[in-house]
């Protein structure tokens, strides 16, 4: 698909979602803002899934975007909120690229457990600082939005757009990412990353690559995240939240952009409901259903969606000499 | 006389109690087509791995156009011009052939390039020109994983020939190649390098192949060069019907 064609789904996509969320209760505003928000995180482990990476510390990133966010009113100033997504943004995505070299040195089960690690360091520290609230967290000032003050009459609906606009503009960058020839060589180098070397590419620098856009989307995440919520605090950087966000992701599989925020959606309505209904024990449906979607659909919910153009498979041909008779 | 496009000087390479390579110095002009036998551990891979860069010789020199490579990454050295195919075709099969073609493309391009779509037209072009060239354009969308093993090898070599490179090592083009098919591959093979200027060197087990397509014979035996001439010359020669033909002519 075109970026030219891509940008107008995504633009219909904004404006529907914009329009539905007039339409929406306040509750519901609320759970897809934070289904959409967690949803960027898992875009970014999905963009270094695809990339040949995994990591179990998503949650550094959320948490980095999360503090700053919240750190941005008292030590900047900045009291708008478009502005503290960019910060978080830009400081998740420059502690991101500086982690960057050092863990494309490792690869599979090393790299993520180095990812988990860098998390808990993160999580340690926050946990201990006093500065930062230790482990109670700290509470954020409710922000504006370009020069708009937020009020409870309108902060849900304001910030629902903002996520929305954020969102989709993540994905269809990602999706321009995809189709790009550094995001086949991503690809390429989560199926084969010795042959894209002896081609002459650099296969660290292409996981370098998705790792630091995986920091960005985590940074964005925990930025909208915290404004929505009104308080951040060290969970943000556990391991607990990590692996929630790594579920999604399985869930997502690395197919489809649309694909990771409607399971991101799934989990938070899942979560919503199961909490009124059954609190002790909805996570056993959750574990049940992920095994589910391992077993039947092991792409994940990406798989349901129609074939992309690139995965169209034609039918048996006559092997022709030369090909034929052979291993 | 031409200085050599490589050259490879004294090289040596052990394996623990295994000498891979011993004192082995190979000269090779431009435009040549030679190939290289030897029996199994003679040592060809290894002098393949260590002219690419994934093998680094004990001792030794390596140059390419002049220039010493020897302690270069395969990438580096990927990147100067000397690429290379495999004994088993390194692919990546969850990809079509057209976008493995893609990502070759790709890998030869520069930095900007990769933020470009990655079917631009001019890169879709040289992908397409590349499976014209080795007769695959049935394939172009069909992941790697349902192609059979000669097609993936032709793809593996039309992937090492994508960046246009000034060396191309061919690890045993018709390996798993049943008999009928070994001489129609290695045509194709060779006529879709006719319109590229590059050298050929070619580790190969047959020796009707090697005496039909090369100009230059290199024999191992024990990591050392025991011949090293025209294929009739080497095919003569004693030791290497000792060692490597075991009387074959």
């Amino acid at each position: 698909m075109s970026a030219t064609k891509s940008f107008q789904m995504a633009v219909v996509a904004a404006v529907v979602l914009l329009l539905a969320g007039l339409l929406a209760p306040t509750w519901l505003q609320f759970l897809v803002t934070m289904s959409a928000s967690n949803g960027l995180a898992v875009l970014g482990i999905v963009v270094l899934m695809r990339g040949g990476g995994a990591t179990f510390g998503q949650g550094m990133f959320f948490a980095l975007g999360a503090y700053a966010a919240a750190l941005a009113p008292t030590l900047l100033g900045v009291q708008d909120a478009v502005l503290r997504i960019l910060l978080g943004t830009l400081v998740a995505g420059l502690i991101g690229a500086i982690c960057a070299p050092l863990l494309v040195r490792y690869r599979g089960i090393f790299f993520a457990m180095l990812t988990l690690a860098l998390s808990m360091v993160m999580f340690g520290l926050l946990s201990k600082s006093s500065a930062l609230g230790g482990s109670d967290g700290i509470n954020i000032v409710k922000p504006t939005v370009l020069g708009m003050a937020l009020h409870s009459g309108n902060a849900e609906y304001v910030l629902y757009c903002l996520t929305v606009i954020v969102s989709v503009a993540a994905g269809w960058l990602v999706s321009v990412y995809w189709n790009s020839a550094a995001g086949l060589m991503a690809l390429a180098v989560r199926g084969n990353p010795l042959r894209v070397e002896y081609l002459g590419a650099s296969a660290r620098r292409s996981l370098g690559t998705s790792f630091v856009i995986c920091a960005l989307l985590g940074g964005a995440s925990g930025s909208i995240t915290a404004q929505a919520l009104g308080h951040v605090e060290p969970n943000f950087a556990n391991w607990t939240t990590s692996g929630e966000l790594v579920f999604v992701a399985v869930l997502a599989g690395y197919r489809r952009v649309p694909a990771v925020f409607a399971a991101s959606l799934l989990l938070e309505i899942v979560r919503s409901f199961s909490n009124l209904y059954f609190p002790n024990t909805w996570q056993l449906a959750l574990g049940t259903f992920m095994l589910l979607v391992i077993m039947f659909r092991p792409e994940g919910l990406g798989s349901l969606w129609p074939a992309s153009g690139r995965r169209k498979v034609e039918p048996a041909l006559a092997v022709p000499s030369v090909t034929g008779g052979q291993s | 006389m031409n200085k050599p496009l490589l050259s490879a000087r004294g090289l040596r390479k052990r394996f623990g109690a295994v000498v891979a390579a011993d004192d082995i110095s190979i000269d090779i002009p431009a435009g040549q087509r030679l190939s290289v036998i030897g029996s199994n551990g003679a040592g060809k891979t290894t002098f393949v791995n260590m002219v690419t860069g994934y093998l680094k010789p004990d001792a030794g020199q390596i140059l390419l156009n002049e220039h010493d490579i020897t302690h270069l990454s395969h990438q580096s050295i990927a990147g100067m011009g000397i690429c290379r195919s495999f004994q088993i075709p390194m692919l990546c099969l969850e990809l079509t052939a057209l976008e493995n073609l893609l990502v070759a493309v790709a890998a030869s391009g520069n930095r900007q390039s990769l933020w470009q779509p990655a079917d631009r037209p001019a890169a879709r072009e040289r992908a397409q020109a590349l499976l014209e060239k080795f007769q695959l354009q049935a394939y172009a969308n069909r992941p790697v994983m349902q192609l059979a093993g000669g097609v993936r090898k032709l793809l593996d070599i039309a992937m090492a020939l994508a960046r246009r490179p000034k060396l191309l090592l061919l690890d045993e083009p018709t390996s798993g190649v049943s008999a009928d098919e070994k001489f129609p591959t290695m045509e194709r093979v060779m006529g879709a390098m006719q319109d590229e200027a590059v050298t050929i060197l070619f580790v190969e087990h047959d020796m009707e192949i090697v005496a039909n397509f090369s100009e230059r014979v290199i024999a191992f035996y024990s990591g050392r060069v025991i011949a090293d001439s025209s294929p009739a010359e080497v095919m003569a020669n004693q030791d290497v019907r000792n060692y490597v033909t075991g009387g074959a002519q």
